[in-house]
């Protein structure tokens, strides 16, 4: 590169000469590279600003074409990062609370038809008759020569039938997978679990959904695709449950009931063990509901927890524990029983006549209506109402269930004097056998109040106190006396000490009053009595024990055997071994000399 | 030297470019093993899950009491009753085998003594 001279000796000679100033041609000079230099520097700069703008050109395309090609196509799953938590469609698997499945999914197939891809559609319809006895062929035909270009045949199909009209041949004829719901265990738990159906459907897969029962209450929980492959653990036990079922199945054809429930329940954590309506159903192939008549007397009706009936004297524990409470009576005080008991235009008897007087503990153990009714006079209206609502009487149970929150206990719509009498021994007021579990679990169990899950709980769960620790005792203890030397003897369980009272409740009829012959019968008990475990109601509508001269309906007739017989089915099953009841202490007083 | 550089740079563009295009190849050859992988867990899930409902469905209570009513005198079956409970104490320890006598012992008898 030449520089040009800031002096050049030439021109400075020529300016000496012509007496110029020579600085000046030496400024000149120096403005000159100045310019120079400056207009070098912009053209890099110019320069390096293009060179920028191409790079930031280039990278904001390739964001605005990396987006648009985001935007543009479907997603997909990122293939090479390693999976954390897994993500599963399909609905979640229902188990037992020790693990084993009572409903899971199995993938089959759907059956659907595209007339203008096939070849003989008249051969087509026939065989598929012929493979499915309950298609039409005639109306098979006309829908596939009409003008319909897609028809489905059938929602589920097994591998057999798949196979079958796979050799049908046709190009027409097309299979999309279906995701079906499966209860291995047929007709256990039949009420609890419900059963699921199809929601929206599309060709290549369709909804489960949840119809009925717990399948349908936790159907969100069910249908979360963030819990993996984890199950819904209910508290339920299989072979508990299968072991009631069975028992109380046979117990209704004994006792020629038209139906009976059992409800079976942990009496600390109020986790439903075992929970039992018949007749029932099969809920793989979910019935119809009825569309006439009593819709109470279709199977799918879940009789231990829909079932709202005066269950009668199984009450009467409850206002006796509330009047030892209040400290009203104690056990032993004498209670007046001589009957009827009239009340305005009412009249309350008793089953038999049992004399002028019976101490509290007897009014239980004989069931006297009369003395029932006295006590809870002694309280009034508003105490007794208090304590039905703590322990959980006049309110839909929160069990997990769709249709408990249907369930609400039948109440007067005016609680006078004369309903705190009938309701004090269980008329007046209905409330289903689960209803009743829960109050006994919660007034049996030391006095703390219990909720009804059917979920498994992993620890006890203690809420309020209703009653104190020692009122639950003497409770208990009325209890075994009434299974000891009362109306339920034949609940007496060697090695168990069952607790318990019966109730029979004549069933109103649909016209008013109540009719004669029909009633229904609830054996409500716990065990073992010294230590409560569980508790198990057993109802049965409208028994009838023949064996005798008369037909005899009493629940120590009908419900207790009943029960007794699922105790000892069920408790060694439980794990629970007989043992030895305490005996009352004799009045023997240790002194030192 | 300028050249010798040159060529080195060149030469190195030229190893990152077969570097590159086989680990491009690798990384597509794994990822369609992990499809197929992906594929065959799923599969296998499947089949997984239709086992376990099979178990299920062959172990239900009802078919299980239908075989045990069948075979109930063959197996000398017993319903289970309460008192078939017993205590862990009530289980006695298995006796415990007589070992071979191998070191001589010294046996006195009163055989023959109060004659």
């Amino acid at each position: 590169m030449t520089r040009t001279p800031l002096r050049p000796l030439a021109r400075i000679l020529a300016a000496r000469q012509s007496g110029q100033d020579p600085d000046q041609i030496e400024r000149e000079n120096l403005a000159i590279r100045h310019e120079a230099d400056r207009d070098g520097a912009r053209d890099r700069a110019e320069g390096r600003l293009l060179v920028m703008g191409v790079l930031f050109f280039c990278a904001f395309s390739l964001v605005a074409l990396r987006m648009g090609g985001l935007a543009a196509s479907d997603p997909s799953e990122p293939r090479a990062a390693a999976s954390g938590a897994q993500i599963v469609a399909a609905r979640a698997d229902i188990t037992d609370r020790n693990g084993r499945i009572l409903a899971t999914n199995l993938t089959t197939h759907s059956l659907y038809a595209q007339p203008p891809l096939m070849v003989d559609r008249e051969r087509a319809a026939r065989e598929l008759a012929k493979i499915f006895p309950d298609l039409d062929e005639d109306r098979l035909v006309r829908q596939f020569t009409g003008a319909r270009k897609f028809i489905w045949i059938k929602r589920r199909i097994s591998p057999e039938q798949q196979q079958a009209v796979f050799d049908i041949g046709d190009p027409g004829l097309l299979f999309g997978p279906r995701e079906m719901r499966l209860y291995p265990n047929g007709k256990l738990a039949a009420h609890v679990l419900g059963g699921a159906g199809f929601g929206r459907e599309g060709v290549s897969s369709a909804e489960v959904i949840g119809v009925a029962g717990i399948e349908k209450a936790m159907d969100a929980t069910l249908r979360d695709p963030g819990r993996g492959d984890q199950p819904l653990a209910l508290s339920l036990d299989l072979t508990v449950q299968a072991a009631v079922e069975r028992v109380l199945e046979g117990g209704m054809r004994l006792m020629n009931a038209k139906g009976a429930s059992a409800v079976l329940m942990d009496a600390h954590t109020g986790e439903i063990i075992s929970l039992a309506s018949l007749p029932d159903f099969d809920p793989n192939n979910r019935p119809r509901p009825l569309t006439e008549g009593d819709p109470g007397d279709s199977p799918l009706f879940n009789r231990a927890v829909q079932g709202v009936y005066e269950l009668g004297s199984v009450f009467k524990i409850f206002t006796a524990a509330q009047a030892i409470e209040e400290k009203v009576v104690s056990r032993s005080t004498m209670i007046d029983t001589k009957g009827p008991l009239r009340w305005g235009r009412h009249k309350i008897r008793d089953f038999r006549n049992y004399g002028k007087a019976l101490s509290l503990e007897d009014v239980i153990v004989k069931s006297s209506n009369i003395g029932t009714a006295r006590v809870a006079l002694m309280m009034g209206t508003e105490k007794q109402q208090d304590f039905y609502a703590a322990l959980g009487l006049l309110d839909a149970t929160p069990v997990e269930l769709i249709e408990a929150g249907g369930a609400k206990p039948l109440l007067t719509k005016n609680w006078s004097d004369i309903t705190t009498m009938t309701a004090s021994y269980g008329h007046g007021i209905s409330v289903s056998p689960l209803h009743v579990a829960t109050a006994y679990a919660s007034l049996l169990n030391g006095g703390q109040q219990v909720t009804p899950t059917l979920l498994k709980r992993s620890e006890t769960q203690l809420g309020p106190r209703i009653v104190s620790e020692d009122t639950s005792r003497q409770a208990r203890e009325m209890l075994r006396a009434v299974v000891a030397r009362g109306t339920a003897s034949f609940g007496d369980v060697q090695g168990y000490a069952v607790g318990g009272k019966t109730g029979t409740a004549d069933k109103p009829k649909a016209t008013g009053g109540y009719y004669d012959e029909k009633v229904i019968a609830t054996f409500a008990s716990v065990f073992p009595a010294h230590d409560p475990k569980y508790i198990l109601v057993v109802t049965l509508d409208e028994p009838v024990e023949t064996s005798g001269k008369e037909p005899r309906r009493t629940a120590g007739w009908t419900a207790v055997p009943v029960a007794a017989e699922v105790i000892r089915r069920a408790a060694p099953l439980l794990g629970l071994a007989p043992g030895v009841e305490p005996q009352p202490a004799y009045g023997v007083t240790l002194t030192s000399n | 030297m300028k050249g010798f550089f040159f060529v080195l740079t060149a030469l190195c563009v030229m190893g990152l470019a077969v570097w590159a295009y086989q680990q491009n190849y690798a990384t597509q050859a794994s990822l369609r093993d992990v499809n197929t992988l992906r594929d065959d867990i799923s599969a296998l899930r499947e089949k997984a899950n239709v086992l376990r409902a099979e178990w299920a469905y062959l172990n239900r209570p009802e078919r299980l009491a239908d075989l045990a009513d069948l075979n109930f005198d063959r197996l000398g079956l017993l319903p289970l009753r309460p008192d078939h409970f017993q205590r862990i104490e009530h289980v006695s320890y298995p006796v415990e085998p007589l070992e071979p006598v191998t070191v001589p012992i010294e046996v006195m008898s009163r055989l023959g003594a109060d004659q």
